[in-house]
């Protein structure tokens, strides 16, 4: 018989292009961020003045036009003074850029251990939810109930319950991780082709086989989602959590440090701010590269974002 | 797998005897759906059986009646001499749909394996059975492929293998080849002979085309709708080894008109004068 394979791609959809163009994208927006940002200063901003550009000797005297209150060089640094900032050091000799990878470092193992138990905690509960009809019905509300109430009201109850250590941070962690996962493998559970279930049957399957070989690898797209969201929040988790625990080695000191120091030296703020979106954004990615090689032998379907 | 059946149950792999269904009425008012009345149909070990009625005559519902896979309102169904709730739990069936329902997430070969690893047969055992049933379907080039990179005749070869893999007592078809372009409809036909003749298994299979049902099977059973009945049974007395020279043989043409009569017998505003498809109807019912 005819061996009638699909086509192999063409040749204009190169995989690494196709690869390089969110990046292109995403470094774009940013590029057009800090644009922006350098011209509210240049219109509302506080004077500007430079005896030598970068040792050029090309002096700049600028006074802008208009004087934004949300603009000065206290609240909104030039772009190039948050940058700088990185690079001053401490009494220790440390730099800002040393310091904040460390503290982003403590911070993602704590979220990282709280992603992992959320998403545990998350599927089991969703396992036995989908498999018993009445516990839905009766714990999906709670569990809906449990994310409105604000969580840095329940992270000091969590953290000092569990004596205010890395567990008690993994914990507010695993709160803020398990409801994204939860939703995401409700409906992913019940994503399945309904037909599958009746060849299932048709070979006599357990319910384990079935959750096993049909109900958890049909729902694999959708529990992705719920990680994509699930893994920033578990970063969000981490630090919030070591806010009432007073440990030191976090993110969380950081920005308390920057709040502190905010009148005498806002860029040691916005660069807490900065490390801690970088951090979101490689947890992001990172579930994205996971999924997109787990997922590397279904059918070929657009998948949104990076 | 099985004890030594009873000699009563020898000939026939399939008993259907007095199955009737009737679907609850779905929503206000609405009137129960008697979907099948007092079906009576024996199989015969290594016989291929078609069912062909028009549409909501309950061929599909017998056939998943026969596969477990529905509740009848009455009667029992036996296979294998064992009830079909049994044979289903003992593995007796293979089940090919219109859909092939591959998994996605397998390969070509994982897929043939399914029901061995449901079945808890060991690793090697299953490499060795799914690698035979991929051969016999000729797809063995193709073991480590993933359904979408198949065409949909490809797909549904590997649906046939999937359901040949537990060699079951009895292969269940609910249109498998509905789907499919009639060229390719011809082929697989072929292809499914060829299987047939090999492994010697007893397939039930629906279809609603008249050519399939004759080119194919040892019987076809035409039914008729509201309440879902056997109209008539024709046998197809062509000889067993068929070509495409069949497709075109006097035999096979008188055969065809047969059904179609017997198909048109069925219709209420039955025109007085074709008396020819009435008979054809009352031998089935008698034989």
């Amino acid at each position: 018989m005819a061996a009638d394979v699909a086509a192999p791609p063409s040749a204009t959809d190169r995989p690494w292009r196709r690869r390089l163009r969110p990046v292109i994208g995403f470094l774009t927006v940013l590029i057009l961020l800090l644009v922006v940002w350098e011209v509210i200063k240049v219109i509302g901003g506080e004077r500007w003045q430079v005896d030598s550009l970068l040792g050029t000797g090309i002096a700049i005297d600028w006074q802008p036009p208009f004087s934004f209150p949300f603009a000065t060089d206290v609240k909104l640094p030039h772009t190039w003074v948050i940058a700088l900032e990185f690079g001053a050091s401490d009494a220790n000799g440390m730099t800002t850029l040393q310091r904040l990878i460390g503290a982003a470092l403590f911070t993602l193992r704590n979220a990282a251990i709280g992603f992992a138990l959320g998403t545990l905690l998350g599927l089991g509960l969703a396992i036995l939810l989908v498999h018993v009809r009445m516990l839905e019905r009766s714990l999906v509300p709670l569990i809906v109930a449990s994310q409105t109430i604000p969580i840095i009201a329940i992270a000091p109850l969590i953290v000092i319950g569990l004596k205010a250590d890395w567990f008690g941070v993994a914990i507010v962690a695993t709160y803020l991780t398990f409801f994204p996962v939860t939703i995401a493998a409700l409906r992913g559970l019940r994503a399945y082709d309904p037909r599958a279930l009746e060849l299932m049957r048709s070979y006599a399957a357990s319910r384990g086989a079935i959750l096993r070989k049909l109900r958890l690898p049909a729902s694999r797209p959708f529990l992705f989602t719920g990680f994509r969201i699930a893994a920033p929040a578990a970063v969000v988790g981490a630090i919030v959590g070591e806010l009432p625990s007073l440990i030191q080695d976090g993110l969380a000191r950081q920005i308390i440090t920057g709040m502190q120091y905010y009148s005498l030296n806002a860029a040691f703020l916005w660069a807490t701010i900065v490390v801690s979106s970088v951090l979101g954004i490689g947890v992001y990615l990172l579930v994205v590269g996971v999924e997109s090689w787990v997922l590397r032998h279904e059918r070929r379907v657009e998948t949104m974002g990076a | 797998m099985d004890t030594a059946p009873p000699p009563a149950a020898a000939r026939h792999v399939v008993e259907i005897s007095g199955i009737s269904k009737v679907f609850a009425p779905s929503g206000q008012g609405a009137r129960p759906v008697e979907a099948l009345l007092d079906i009576d149909l024996s199989i015969d070990a290594g016989a291929f059986i078609s069912l062909i009625g028009p549409s909501g005559c309950g061929k599909s519902t017998l056939l998943r009646i026969v596969g477990d896979l529905t509740a009848p309102t009455t009667g029992t169904v036996t296979v294998n001499g064992k009830p079909a709730p049994q044979a289903r739990r003992d593995r007796d069936y293979g089940m090919v749909f219109q859909a092939p329902i591959l998994f996605d997430w397998r390969s070509v070969q994982a897929n043939v394996e399914l029901p061995l690893e449901i079945n808890g047969t060991s690793k090697a055992e299953r490499g060795r059975r799914a690698a035979d049933h991929l051969a016999l379907v000729e797809l063995s080039d193709f073991a480590n492929h993933y359904p979408w990179q198949l065409s949909g005749g490809m797909q549904q070869r590997v649906a046939i293998a999937r359901a040949l893999a537990l060699d079951p007592a009895i292969l269940l078809m609910d249109e498998p080849f509905g789907a499919l372009d009639e060229m390719t409809r011809e082929r697989m036909n072929m292809e499914l002979l060829k299987i047939w003749e090999r492994t010697e298994t007893t397939v039930l299979f629906v279809t609603h085309s008249i050519a399939e049902a004759v080119f194919l099977s040892t019987r076809v059973v035409v039914m008729s709708a509201r309440p879902g009945r056997i109209a008539s049974v024709v046998d197809i007395d062509l000889p067993r080894e068929r070509t495409t020279e069949t497709r075109e043989s006097e035999a096979y043409f008188h055969l065809v008109t047969v059904v179609r009569e017997a198909l048109r017998g069925d219709e209420a505003t039955h025109p007085p004068g074709s008396s020819d498809s009435r008979r054809v109807a009352a031998e089935g019912l008698s034989g």
